[in-house]
């Protein structure tokens, strides 16, 4: 293919993705003067920030004044298991309260308090209710206020477009190869800086959360491009999604439910989550129902309802019940707000679950208890970066949100996504934007063999007839991940995933899609799935080298947390003949002054 | 429990196309969306359907289904009996891109017609006072998923192409409502919601309050209370001297 019938843009900073930490880099990225594009695989507003219930987790103490920083940022260290990269917590602690008027000043409305503040509410993990929200579909109105500023702002948008290779000039980063996905026809954009703000790769499990756009899209790029991920085999299960009927399993019912009173019962009527809180969170969780049922009210003297306890937590217990044969009708377990809530409140603070559950389920959540279980959410580990600007090891590129890796550590607080998509996103759009400006006398170059190399790639699964369906491929690998490596892992299991993960990725080189290029969907996972099946290679390897279990990472063979597992991040890279690599590296070590905040008092 | 489902769906791209018969498997408690997903994993790989979330909250998968404009994800199966066959066709109010895929462009450029929210200086301490009955009628509307259901169902926009340049449709409505009833917008938009958006071609048959999967009353709580502010500012001579006197609206107008 030569340069002149490749449709060729040039930027300074070209994002991927348009979720709320894209929308926020790219805000960012422009309003510090570089002129940035925004790619991404749907239309404008669609990404799956949009899905996200709860609220953004910030310490504007509208609610409880005794909430700071040093508190929401001690809770998300807890939360994590103390694996989280100290700085990271810092700052997200520190700067989400300002992300959050800042989305009021471009139009959110957040439910009020009665002195017409911000509302916060209560979740999982947090000592203080800190979440600012709107009913439970805070990811719409976060998602739609970031989107109204960035068109506002007159940045340039590439919907429905996808990008499948990163562009390098020698170690610098020069741009992104793609394809639109109504016309197929190739794109390239030229630009010094790139930022990742891809999301997740939920998409390798059958039960999930996540939207079809869930493919680790962004980890396989950083991978390719040199960059380094961290902590991989940290995937968060969200202790409730809703499992009945089949077809809406793994769709979340979010965690506003427990934080706005529901609580999690057996076949047995039992609040069994009592049974269930671990030594570390003994001293702030309340150990019986009365002391549990007054902490709404007065948090003062008395400590949290254990259905509040951190999300590994819960989804652990969850599954050991349903295991032990305690579950309800539909292999899930009862959460129940309709005995402890009356319905104007129930539809009034959970509008949309009550509407999820009308419509899908036949079930009125303000008269019966909802059946939920385990779903995959949420991957700690992501790309490897710099807490400060989001940058990666390799100049020019950025990753921010949930495909960034480090913040969470092995475990993700509710309610903290939202916020860290903001805070980071930011940071990375502004240094991303900083970064172009520095180098603008040393500009990139394309190489024109990289472009070459791309475009046969994406086609390549149109050369042959007879080859392997890709949806079929796509279920088999969910299979894989979801049997082998889901909630409880163990040595035997995760050896067999690598066995029949490298089975499927050589047949994986042997698609074939029908059709052609014109908004296919066969061949748009045809290219996908090579990235889920490189995230999915990652999570088992970095699972079977963790010999210890600890927040998302749980070993039924190593049931401990193992000390000397506590200041070790695992990394993986593409060594130089393109396979991946694992090497441990030592936790990076929080100063003294921030150490003086877990020491018992 | 499982039954053979018959389907007609529409394929085809921008130079024509035709319904074309499938028989599928499906499940009890399924909707039309899975059913779509069933043909596409087993009988025709490249059938071209946009969706995301599934679960009725990112407005992705808009369809008409049996003539009737709903979301795939939100169209039961069990709303139809065994022996019913499903048609599945493309949103019409705007050009096909290929199969159940349009092209909703319109609605992108009406949202970059629309100025922007500009609201007053926070409070002394950083934040920003508003009571919740104030923000509760703008919540409402932002409600809103962007399905564009209801600018496929307005026959303004469905039944006259000649009025898409002139016309923003229910969607945009509904945020010149937002907007104009936010308790810190400086701006008024009342005359830009006549003149560029054409609100005074609504003729409030309240079809876009029927197809709503949000159940946002739009006609009822956004276009006719806005009509009604328009033609205030417009027409009566004392309102508008009271708000020049009373210094009740010192709003810029755009």
């Amino acid at each position: 293919m030569s340069t002149s019938e490749l449709e060729t843009h040039a930027y300074d900073v070209v994002v991927i993705g348009a979720g709320g930490a894209g929308l926020r880099a790219a805000i960012a990225s422009h309003e510090s003067g570089a002129r940035t594009a925004i790619v991404c695989k749907s239309l404008l507003g669609k990404a799956h920030t949009v899905m996200a219930e709860g609220g953004i987790a910030a310490a504007m103490g509208n609610v409880w004044p005794d909430d700071n920083w040093r508190v929401h940022f001690r809770d998300t260290m807890r939360g994590g298991k103390m694996l989280n990269h100290w700085r990271m917590a810092q700052l997200h602690a520190q700067e989400a309260p300002d992300r959050v008027l800042e989305l009021e000043e471009w139009g959110a409305l957040f439910d009020r308090t009665k002195d017409g503040l911000i509302s916060q509410r209560d979740f999982g993990g947090h000592r203080y209710a800190r979440l600012a929200h709107v009913g439970d579909r805070t990811g719409l109105e976060m998602i739609r206020t970031l989107q109204q500023r960035a068109v506002a702002l007159g940045i340039d948008v590439f919907m429905e477009c996808t990008v499948t290779k990163l562009l390098k000039d020698v170690d610098r980063i020069a741009g992104a190869f793609g394809y639109w996905r109504d016309s197929g026809r190739f794109v390239m954009f030229e630009a010094p800086a790139v930022v990742l703000a891809t999301g997740g790769i939920g998409k390798s499990y059958r039960v999930t959360s996540n939207s079809w756009e869930y493919t680790g899209d962004g980890h396989a790029l950083a991978l390719d491009a040199g960059a380094s991920l961290v902590n991989m085999e940290f995937v968060q299960f969200h202790p409730t999604g809703m499992v009945w009927p089949p077809s809406v399993r793994g769709i979340l019912v979010t965690e506003s439910v427990r934080g706005d009173g529901g609580v999690l019962r057996n076949s047995e009527d039992k609040r069994f989550m009592f049974d269930y809180i671990p030594e570390f969170f003994k001293g702030e969780t309340a150990d019986s129902e009365a002391e549990a049922d007054r902490w709404y009210e007065d948090k003062k003297n008395n400590r949290r309802p254990p259905e509040l306890l951190p999300r590994d937590e819960v989804a652990r217990a969850i599954n050991s019940e349903i295991k032990a044969g305690r579950g309800s009708p539909h292999g899930g377990i009862f959460l129940d707000i309709a005995s402890r809530r009356d319905a104007a409140f129930i539809q009034r603070r959970l509008p949309s679950m009550y509407h999820q559950f009308k419509e899908l389920a036949d079930v009125d959540i303000t008269a019966e208890a909802m059946e939920i279980g385990p779903t995959c959410h949420y991957v700690m580990g992501g790309v490897e970066v710099d807490p400060d600007t989001g940058v990666s090891v390799v100049p020019g590129l950025y990753a921010a949100g949930e495909v960034a890796g480090g913040m969470h550590g092995s475990n993700r607080l509710g309610g903290n996504s939202l916020s860290d998509l903001l805070v980071f996103g930011r940071r990375a759009g502004l240094h991303a934007g900083y970064f172009a400006y520095r180098h603008r006398r040393r500009p990139v170059r394309v190489h024109q063999q990289q472009v070459n190399a791309a475009a046969e790639a994406a086609v390549a699964p149109f050369a042959q007839d007879g080859g392997e369906n890709p949806y079929t491929l796509q279920r088999e690998l969910q299979e894989v991940m979801q049997e082998l490596v889901g909630i409880i892992r163990t040595e035997d299991e995760l050896t067999e995933s690598l066995r029949k993960l490298a089975d499927l990725r050589r047949r994986a080189g042997e698609l074939s899609v029908e059709g052609h290029r014109q908004y296919n969907p066969g061949w748009h996972l045809a290219l996908d799935l090579p990235n889920m099946l490189t995230v999915s290679e990652c999570i088992a390897m970095a699972a079977l080298e963790r010999t210890e279990s600890r927040g998302g990472h749980t070993r039924e063979d190593f049931p401990g947390t193992d000390e000397s597992w506590g200041g070790i991040n695992l990394i993986l890279t593409n060594d130089a003949g393109g396979e991946l690599s694992l090497q441990r590296q030592d936790l990076p070590r929080m100063p003294d002054e921030l150490h003086e905040l877990f020491e018992v008092k | 429990m499982g039954y053979p489902l018959s389907m007609r769906l529409w394929r085809g791209d921008r130079d024509g196309g035709a319904l074309q018969d499938f028989t599928v498997e499906v499940e009890e408690g399924e909707v039309v969306l899975d059913a779509i997903h069933r043909v596409q994993a087993t009988q025709a790989g490249d059938l071209a359907v946009r969706w995301n979330c599934k679960a009725g909250k990112c407005g992705s998968c808009s369809a008409e289904i049996n003539g009737r404009s709903r979301l795939m994800c939100m169209t039961r199966l069990s709303d139809f009996g065994h022996e019913d066959v499903i048609t599945v066709t493309p949103l019409r109010a705007f050009p096909v891109v290929r199969d159940l895929v349009t092209d909703v462009s319109y609605n992108y450029v009406k949202a970059r017609e629309l100025p922007a929210f500009a609201p007053t200086p926070p409070d002394a301490d950083g934040k920003r006072r508003m009571m919740q009955q104030d923000v509760e009628r703008g919540q409402e509307f932002r409600k809103c998923i962007e399905c564009f259901l209801c600018q496929n169902t307005c026959h303004v926009i469905r039944d006259h192409e000649e009025n898409k340049p002139a016309f923003a449709g229910p969607r945009f409505f509904l945020r010149y409502a937002e907007l104009d009833m936010h308790p810190l917008d400086t701006h008024d938009r009342r005359e830009l919601a006549q003149s560029a958006a054409g609100i005074g071609l609504c003729n409030i048959t309240k079809c876009c309050t029927e197809v709503c999967p949000e159940n946002i009353k739009i006609t009822d709580n956004a276009i006719i209370p806005m009509k009604e502010r328009v033609v205030d500012r417009k027409y009566d001579p004392l309102v508008w001297l009271g708000t020049k006197i009373r210094r009740r609206d010192d709003r810029t107008e755009l």
